[in-house]
């Protein structure tokens, strides 16, 4: 991956200037490529990476859904997918090796919401052929980030 | 009641009391009294020691790794060095007659000088530099001659300014690139005219590549891959500043048997051996640790770039350098003396960086700022640097 897109993964929020200054060129050259990026398709958003577990007035639970699909002659996954992916409950799907087909992160208000949504929007789409949910408890590490780190500098301040 | 001649006397020996404290020990205490310092004096890496280095270390603790090793280090760990020398600096050197792992590349220092200097031998060293050399030539009774390297020149060391140093008691030539204080590196013409100069003057040469792997553009050429130059040659890394473990206090030494033998009588008497775990942690780098390194580069380099740009902005000249951690910013367009900008930077701003004297003396009229530290850090640190240089700009 290009050095620009390795910094914007990292902080999205980058000024243009600095990342100018990081990748040696000019900010009329940062903004250029950036738009490239953007227009092709290769940046579809710009996120904030949030440490749920510390915000108090969040109601939300989060789980992985597996999803068993019967297989298909054509587009089996994809026709599901997309189904899928119209729910916006639905944040995430992945198409898996292994014992199931999709993974699916999945949020809710709580508990009760999820499974229904599950058992009577997802389990009812035809093809499927089972579904198992898995409720998230606690993030220690999300895309990367450590929700919990030790900031600390153990280093001496001046050092020859 | 006491008279003078109850006193003890000056037990400290001459040569010992007549050395200069580094610079940067008296600059350490003034800015270990500040808070909330932004420090830019660093020279040591800001990544996380790799874990499945310390996770390699805490399985050899477990598995009762704790006993003295071999004087020289461990067998596994000298054949990792030896693949290590040969496929990074095309120099092959042979585990066990050549390689001694020691106490971080400062103690091969003391070892290398004990073990070839004589009273009254001159060694020429290239200024500005890394505070230690000059004062372990002396703990080993040997003269050292500084030798300047220029702005001009981008701080690479000229064959010209070392020709106008040599004496008849010349008898070795120290070299550090990449350089610390200032990011220098060779190119391989400079580091073949260098090799040139050391066979001519039949001079023995010291080589200190702990910052090699920290090279960001160009190929890295180490003298002692030059024709004719092993057998003349004291090569000398180690694992503080690329695989970022400094405290683990390894590096290794690497010379012709006859001069590892000699290194080798003071190290086993002296030191016994490096620490069994940290050797481990040593194998474990050398066998796994490239793609660290590569991350921690690359980093580093991007880094380096804003740092370069926005020292070039706020009007502090400052070239590119291609290796190590730091730049070496000029405060020329100041009105301020090295110490003076350091001191009142902190005092003002509360950014630590370390005056250029303490480097030797040609360091003034610049300081060091290591970009070892994170990016979040550095963009508060030039901001108010900025801010510092326009209220003192001449
Ligand atoms: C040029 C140079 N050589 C050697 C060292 C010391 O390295 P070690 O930690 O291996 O003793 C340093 C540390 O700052 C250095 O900058």
């Amino acid at each position: 991956m290009d050095d620009l897109l390795n910094l914007l993964k990292e902080n999205a929020r980058e000024s243009d200037d600095t990342l100018a200054k990081m990748l040696n060129t000019s900010v009329e050259d940062v903004r250029k490529r950036i738009t490239e990026l953007e227009e092709s398709g290769v940046i579809r958003a710009y996120q904030a990476v949030i440490n749920s577990d510390i915000i108090t007035d969040v109601n939300e639970v989060s789980a992985v859904i597996e999803l068993r699909i019967r297989p298909e002659r054509e587009g089996g996954f994809d026709r599901i997918a997309q189904k899928v992916g119209g729910f916006p409950q639905v944040v995430s799907i992945f198409l898996m090796s292994g014992a199931y087909d999709l993974m699916l992160i999945v949020k809710g208000k709580n508990l009760q919401e999820v499974a229904l949504f599950v058992s009577s929007k997802l389990a009812t789409i035809d093809g499927v052929l089972s579904t198992s949910t898995h409720f998230m408890l606690k993030t220690y590490k999300d895309q990367g980030v450590l929700m919990t780190k030790d900031e600390h500098d153990q280093r001496l301040p001046i050092t020859p | 009641m006491t008279n003078d001649s109850q006193l003890p006397p000056d037990f400290v020996a001459p040569h010992v009391r007549n050395l200069p404290k580094s610079g940067i020990r008296a600059f350490f205490d003034i800015v270990a009294s500040c808070k909330d310092v932004i420090s830019l004096g660093i020279g040591e890496p800001d990544f996380d020691t790799p874990w499945h280095i310390r996770a390699r270390v805490i399985e050899a603790i477990e598995s009762g790794a704790t006993k003295y090793t071999s004087n020289l280090g461990s067998p596994e760990l000298r054949k990792e060095i030896a693949a290590y020398t040969a496929r990074s600096y095309g120099v092959t050197y042979d585990w066990e007659k050549e390689i001694i792992a020691t106490v971080g590349v400062s103690e091969a220092f003391d070892i290398a000088f004990r073990a070839t200097l004589s009273p009254g031998d001159e060694v020429l060293y290239h200024e500005p530099c890394f505070v230690a050399y000059a004062p372990l030539i002396r703990t080993a009774h040997a003269v050292p001659v500084p030798v300047v390297t220029h702005r001009k020149d981008n701080f690479r060391l000229s064959v010209a300014e070392l020709e106008k140093c040599l004496t008849p008691k010349t008898k070795a030539l120290f070299i550090n690139y990449p350089n610390n204080p200032t990011g220098a590196t060779l190119n391989h013409a400079d580091v073949k005219a260098l090799a040139d100069f050391a066979r001519r003057h039949n001079l023995l040469v010291y080589t200190d590549e702990v910052y090699s792997e920290l090279t960001y553009e160009g190929d890295r050429y180490s003298i002692a891959a030059e024709p004719g130059m092993k057998e003349r040659t004291v090569f000398l890394n180690g694992f503080s500043k690329a695989w970022s473990m400094t405290g683990f206090r390894l590096g290794f030494v690497c010379a012709p048997p006859a001069l590892t033998e000699a290194m080798m009588k003071i190290h086993q008497y002296g030191m016994m051996c490096a620490s069994s775990l940290s050797q481990v942690a040593g194998v474990e780098a050398l066998q796994n640790g490239d793609d660290d390194i590569k991350t921690m580069r690359d980093s580093y380099k991007l880094r380096r770039n804003y740092v370069v740009a926005s020292l070039n902005e706020m009007g502090l000249d400052c070239f590119m350098p291609s290796g190590a951690f730091y730049v070496f910013p000029s405060i020329a367009s100041t009105t301020l003396t090295s110490d003076e900008f350091a001191l009142q930077l902190l005092n003002q701003e509360s950014v630590a960086s370390v005056p250029g004297t303490a480097f030797g003396t040609c360091g003034e009229g610049f300081i060091r700022c290591s970009y070892a530290t994170s990016m979040a850090q550095l963009k508060k640190a030039m901001e108010r640097m900025s801010n510092f240089v326009k209220r003192h700009t001449k």
